[in-house]
């Protein structure tokens, strides 16, 4: 098992290195007319340093000068230590940035997580074990719906509804107008009414893909001879569905889950930026459209590094749920 | 009933088969099979529907609609501007003669004293003297001169013609004769009448008026009348709130005068159609969506946006197909190192976050300044070069477990050739689930797709996609008020992806033999 564990880390991290590589040549093969633009833009703020000083910073700061792999060897060196250098959006540290921004995208995560899988396993299993019933249709229509609609649309569509017409949640943003004259209480109370619509928006898109996963390996279970065997002695159909079935079909399920939880931390990129809830997708989406470099490239090895980190876990899960599953 | 239907039917026949005869029994290619079972499922037939309507109303509703994708209309617009302003001269005017030759702070002095200074002043070294002709005419003659160097009146002399000027003589002449009540004057060798009420006249032909209100056009090139203008003035000084006209071709125009007291001046107000572009313009018979933020029909956008939509889908699906089934297949079929480094890549490629990667290079090309249309080959390329993993992996798993086969075992002793073992021996029997798959990830790709033209990253103006349709509810007022913008494209979007999610759904059933149905 450990060996299986090191071999598997030893691989995410040569992946890791390819990923970082390629997106670092992605960076610097960006038009370099796009690159003075920026230094354009800096050197026209207010008290900023000239156009050339930009220019010259900039290229030293990211390795532009220096070849392509001199340039991403020092930035791997850097990023090593914890030093993703300063982002030209925000003019603080990278890292300081990411930890002001994260939270507030795990807890909107976690709690639309716990959601999800509330609702979205028991219908799965209800769809499976009545199977071309008219609840089985009803339930995957709707899971076809959830992945079918386009966030914004949706979005859209529940500020014109609870926002303009009812009025009960604001347009966007994380604070109302009025949230540092309120009480510690207060200031809860704000935030998590202002979470809601976002919450409600990303529990409805992510709700499908988990509802209709759970329905396939429920379905596949129910098939499977045991449960005939199960059926055949007697047992009553709850006994069968809840104790046989689903408890195999909490294998693919777990695996599945675990997988997902580090994207928590990878921040909802559409649905943070149409509310205007300041966490990490929102944060990464503006400093990618205003081209800021560093931080770009913080926010997508993170990613990267959050994609291996699941496959990992829910590698390992897999092992550990199922001890039919040999690990070679 | 249904008994007598097949005895009619068989009886319809030339020959009745023998009980045992092969040709009694229908038999159904499998294709066929699978297409029975696809139709008898509602959902996906729904489904299907939804995608025959979609291709219609985009590919064909685009060659019905009267419109083309960029047409813009107009509306006019009535609006009040600003005709002319009036103004009641209640200062008195200072006239100097050209002739004075004051340099800039001798004039600027000049002024002053002669508006202030009673009876006579000095300027430098030269007095004035000044003498009241009556109650508006005040004229200023150098100390021991006769001939006047400036004049102060309330009256101001206007040309009856268009584009003329007054010398500062000519001026003095009229505005003197007028208040000495004079009934000509000579000017240059000839002789003027004034007439009552200010005017001047040569030879019978109105030359120049004089009056106390200055009426002065908005526009400098309109020219007003005199009767215009003594007309207006008759209307003001009779506290009219409206002023109607009649010129001289015999149209009348309609003004509001209004009065402002800050600047003591009338504005005279007109009403102008001004023909400005149809901006939202709500749904009528003309346009069944209304139009939108540039006075372009929506319905004929939705259209045209349901092609780019539909188009861009399709390509990168094809691409992302061809370079998965070609890599998925090589490293299925040889295994071993090449299996490996094949995986490894698509293992990278599944790494990379692509939605950010996307973001990052609309906002490259939006500082670059990409031609749209070139844009749009730029985004399927990334879409298609990003999304191919999924396939490779698929066609790879479904490969190796084929090729344990027997038919494979076959191909291989019967003496084909690798290239024809992959392509025509293995491929073929991936395609169900590549086709299930396909019809899949077109719905996820035109959902990217036009969630990248929503933040205004990807297809980009003059073309419409479904997307960049409803970008403009950022802006709240139209999110809040016209909902004809955005709520019919982002219905025909999530249509279309449903559809093409329900049709793959089906499919996948379809092609399962060990369906129970």
């Amino acid at each position: 098992m450990r060996k299986f564990i090191l071999k598997r880390l030893l691989i995410s991290v040569g992946i890791l290195i390819m990923v970082s590589f390629i997106i670092y040549v992605l960076m610097r093969c960006l038009p370099t007319s796009y690159l003075e633009t920026v230094a354009r833009q800096k050197s026209m703020q207010p008290g900023s340093k000239s156009f050339e000083e930009w220019m010259q910073q900039l290229s030293a700061t990211y390795g532009m000068d220096k070849g392509i792999i001199p340039g991403f060897v020092t930035w791997a060196g850097r990023a090593l230590r914890g030093d993703f250098g300063d982002s030209w959006k925000w003019t603080v540290p990278v890292m300081e940035k990411f930890q002001d921004s994260v939270w507030i995208s795990f807890i909107m995560g976690a709690i639309s997580f716990v959601l999800e899988i509330a609702i979205a396993i028991p219908l799965g299993v209800i769809a499976a074990t009545k199977q071309y019933s008219k609840t089985d249709y009803a339930i995957t229509v709707i899971a076809l719906a959830g992945i079918s609609l386009p966030t914004f649309f949706f979005a859209s569509l529940l500020k014109l509804l609870f926002s303009v017409k009812l009025g009960w949640f604001e347009l966007n943003g994380l604070v109302g107008r009025n949230y540092a004259q309120l009480s510690a209480w207060g200031k809860f109370g704000d935030r998590a009414w202002h979470l809601v619509l976002p919450v409600v928006t990303l529990v409805v898109i992510s709700i499908g893909s988990l509802m209709r996963y759970t329905r396939t390996n429920m379905l596949e279970v129910l098939n499977a001879d045991y449960i005939r065997t199960a059926r055949a002695k007697g047992l009553s159909e709850s006994k069968v569905i809840y104790h046989h079935a689903f408890r195999n079909t909490l294998i693919p399920l777990v695996t599945i889950i675990g997988g997902s939880l580090p994207g928590l931390f990878s921040g909802a990129l559409i649905t943070e930026t149409l509310y205007s809830i300041p966490g990490i997708g929102y944060v990464s989406y503006q400093s990618m459209v205003a081209g800021d470099i560093p931080f770009s490239m913080f926010y997508l090895t993170f990613l990267a590094i959050l994609t291996l980190l699941g496959n990992l876990i829910s590698d390992i899960l897999y092992a550990v749920v199922d001890p039919r599953v040999r690990i070679a | 009933m249904s008994d007598n239907n097949q005895n009619s039917n068989s009886s319809s026949g030339t020959t009745s088969y023998s009980l045992n005869d092969d040709r009694r029994v229908r038999t159904l290619s499998p294709g066929r099979l699978v297409a029975r079972r696809f139709f008898r499922n509602r959902v996906a037939v729904t489904g299907l529907v939804i995608l025959v309507f979609m291709f219609v109303f985009s590919f064909i509703g685009g060659l019905i609609t009267p419109y083309k994708e960029d047409q813009k209309f107009y509306r006019t617009e009535q609006k009040q501007g600003i005709f002319a302003a009036v103004k009641e001269n209640k200062e008195q005017k200072l006239v100097i003669s050209e002739d004075a030759g004051f340099s800039k702070v001798d004039g600027t002095m000049f002024e002053a004293m002669a508006k202030t200074a009673k009876g006579s002043f000095k300027v430098k070294t030269t007095s004035y003297t000044m003498e009241e002709d009556g109650e508006d005419l005040t004229i200023i003659f150098p100390e021991g001169e006769e001939n006047p160097i400036a004049f102060v009146s309330s009256y101001v002399v206007s040309p009856e013609k268009q584009g003329e000027t007054f010398p500062f003589e000519m001026q003095y002449l009229i505005l003197k004769s007028i208040t000495d009540q004079e009934d000509s004057f000579e000017y240059d060798g000839q002789t003027y009448e004034v007439t009552e009420g200010g005017g001047v006249s040569l030879d019978g032909e109105p030359v120049a008026y004089a009056s106390r209100y200055t009426v002065n056009p908005q526009n400098a090139d309109t020219f007003l009348t005199r009767q215009f203008k003594e007309e207006l003035i008759a209307d003001i000084e009779a506290q009219k709130e409206t002023f109607s006209f009649t010129d001289e071709n015999g149209e009348t125009a309609e003004y509001t005068i209004k009065f402002d007291p800050a600047t003591n001046s009338w504005s005279i107000l007109k009403t102008v159609d001004s023909y400005v572009f149809d901006t939202y313009g709500s749904p009528s018979m003309a346009h069944w969506l209304g139009t939108d933020r540039n006075g372009m029909d929506m319905l004929t956008r939705l259209m045209y946006g349901g092609r780019v939509s539909l188009y861009i889908g399709f390509i990168v699906v094809i691409i992302e197909t061809l370079i998965g089934v070609v890599l998925g297949g090589i490293s299925g079929y040889f295994g071993g190192w090449v299996d490996n480094l094949i995986m490894r890549i698509v293992d990278i490629f599944y790494c990379i976050p692509s939605m950010p990667i996307i973001i990052i290079l609309g906002a490259a090309m939006d500082a670059s300044r990409v031609d749209p249309q070139i844009r749009m080959v730029y985004l399927m390329l990334i879409l298609g070069f990003l999304g191919w993993p999924g396939i490779a992996r698929l066609v790879r798993g479904q490969i190796l477990s084929l090729r344990e086969q027997e038919f494979m075992t076959a191909a291989e002793a019967t003496g084909l050739s690798v290239h024809r073992r992959i392509f025509r021996h293995l491929i073929p029997n991936v395609i169900p689930q590549l086709i299930v798959t396909m019809t899949m990830s077109l719905g996820s790709t035109i959902i990217t797709e036009a969630t990248l033209s929503f933040l205004g990253l990807g297809v980009k103006f003059p073309f419409a996609s479904w997307g960049n349709i409803i970008n403009d509810v950022n802006d709240t007022y139209v999110l809040t008020n016209y909902w004809f913008i955005w709520i019919p494209a982002g219905i025909a979007l999530l249509l279309t992806v449903l559809a093409f999610n329900l049709v793959g759904d089906g499919l996948r059933d379809a092609f399962d033999p060990k369906m129970k149905r």
